[in-house]
């Protein structure tokens, strides 16, 4: 069971795509897990030859533990029995889930807000009141979509229900939800966003709370702030957006990460992380990008070798990264492996944002909204497009005037838009 | 394409760009980026999804005619059915 973040003590599998004897590449996907975060899809950074799958869907265990046993390539086969810290039997769930029975029995009480409440990374698989074995991502599902498990049929171990049952079930039998909806369970005045399907709020909060808490006590924080005339920059996107279709528009948060990943190249050491009592800097640019979750909680996944990456590839990795964090899978490489962090408030949103760095990294790059201001420009008092762009950084690793290149630089850039 | 035609495919878009809007409580006057909390690359999804579906070009001069499920059915029902 790899980490998936420091606070992360154990992780349900959720299912495997790979079986015995399969040959496996460095970077293929081979498992889903569910974590705080989400299920995410746990790749391989060996590559070799299935062995022996040790863990089963729907066992939660805790970091470190074994989940299979892989042989090299070339390797002969290997009998001598890998050593196991897998507990003998997956945990059972504790005494029966009372909400889970008691939601069933009282309609009015709306099953998808309650589910949310429901810690789903808490409740290993296994069987629960209703005696179904069942994996949490399932369950989570099927509580939001108010299904009674009972009636789906498993594909799993023992006849364990996966998340992929819950979904072919809703997706043939459209009518479920309608059927056991009351009337009572839909409250007009509720707003119609809630979190991302299967996702624990109550978890992602506290991991939150343990990764900025850290963060606040490890990291001698310091702060920047620039603005920056965007007004080159928006009427270059204009006149570009309005050559092509929707599908290959770009948008602004594209030209701040690229001119950000770029300016990176004058200022380094704000690109790395800092481990045990080390820093080291790195080479590849892995840029991790806020995405805000529209229940609340935000996840921060990386554009991988972002360096390497034009502005048109930049967009599209934009694209699949928050496409996949709204209704797909991260990878852990995704999750874990970050060199700094890029928060962009968008349109809607205030002057500036300061950011509290995500550890291991060591310096976080924030853009407040861009929006018209009364600026000097030519000489002349002018209605520029504008953006505060600010650096929360690491004391420990780099000092203001360092810092103060990386926003001077993105400003630059960012005045030469058709060169990004 | 009638109007409930038009808002019917709109919200199939909108709810596969964001799976976590529930079409049962959604409000047809709810701003998709003030109330439903759309970000810019979910609005910029959803447009190219309906892009493709109606065959429009929808330059983003036209964007604000597309703040809401209601102006976005006016909108999308102004053009030629596609």
């Amino acid at each position: 069971m790899p980490s998936l973040g420091a606070d992360m003590e154990e992780g349900t599998l959720v299912e495997w795509l790979v079986k015995p004897g399969d040959s496996v590449a460095r970077g293929d996907i081979v498992a889903v897990v569910e974590t705080q975060k989400g299920a995410i899809e746990i790749e391989i950074f060996e590559a070799g030859e299935v062995a022996e799958l040790i863990a089963e869907p729907g066992q939660t265990l805790p970091v470190g533990a074994p989940l299979a046993r892989m042989r090299k390539p070339g390797e002969v086969q290997d009998d001598a029995p890998a050593p196991r810290a897998v507990p003998e039997s997956p945990r059972t769930t504790a005494p029966a889930e009372p909400e889970e029975s008691a939601r069933s029995a009282h309609p009015t009480h709306p099953p998808r807000r309650a589910s949310r409440a429901l810690p789903g990374a808490k409740a290993p698989g296994g069987a629960d009141a209703t005696g179904v074995l069942a994996s949490p991502a399932a369950k989570a599902r099927a509580a939001e979509a108010g299904l009674d498990l009972t009636q789906v049929t498993g594909s799993g171990p023992g006849g364990a229900v996966l998340l992929a049952d819950v979904e072919n079930y809703l997706k043939t039998a459209p009518a479920t939800k309608e059927t056991l909806e009351t009337p009572a369970a839909k409250p007009a005045a509720k707003p119609a966003a809630r979190g991302k399907p299967g996702l624990d709020m109550a978890e992602m909060r506290r991991a939150i709370a343990t990764a900025m808490s850290r963060s606040k006590r490890e990291i001698p924080h310091y702060y920047l702030s620039h603005r920056i005339d965007l007004q080159a920059a928006q009427d270059w996107l204009g006149a570009t957006n309005a050559e092509r279709s929707p599908d290959k528009r770009l948008l602004m948060g594209a030209l701040l990460i690229r001119a950000t990943v770029r300016a990176l190249a004058k200022v380094p050491e704000l690109n790395g992380r800092f481990e045990g009592a080390h820093y080291t800097p790195a080479e590849d640019i892995h840029c991790g990008m806020a995405v805000a979750m529209r229940g609340g909680g935000l996840i921060a996944p990386a554009i991988m070798d972002a360096q390497g990456k034009a502005l048109d590839e930049i967009m599209a990795a934009m694209r699949d990264l928050v496409a996949r964090t709204r209704t797909g899978r991260l990878r852990n490489s995704e999750i874990t492996q970050g060199t700094i962090t890029i928060s962009s408030l968008g349109e809607t949103g205030v002057d500036a944002l300061y950011g509290v760095i995500y550890p291991p990294q060591v310096a976080l790059v924030g853009f407040g909204a861009p929006r018209a201001e009364a600026l000097a420009h030519d000489g002349a008092v002018a209605a520029r497009v504008c953006v505060t762009a600010t650096l929360a950084a690491d004391h420990r690793v780099s000092d203001g005037r360092r810092g103060a290149i990386l926003l001077a630089e993105i400003d630059q850039l960012l005045q030469e838009p058709e060169t990004l | 394409m009638t109007p409930k035609d038009i808002r019917a495919a709109f919200i199939e878009d909108l709810t596969s760009v964001a799976p976590d809007i529930d079409p049962d409580l959604l409000d047809d006057d709810e701003h998709l980026q003030d109330d439903l909390g759309l970000d810019s690359m979910d609005f910029l999804n959803l447009v190219s999804a309906l892009h493709k579906r109606f065959g429009l070009p929808i330059p983003e001069a036209d964007y604000p005619e597309l703040a809401t499920t209601a102006q976005a059915v006016r909108y999308l029902g102004k053009a030629p059915a596609g």
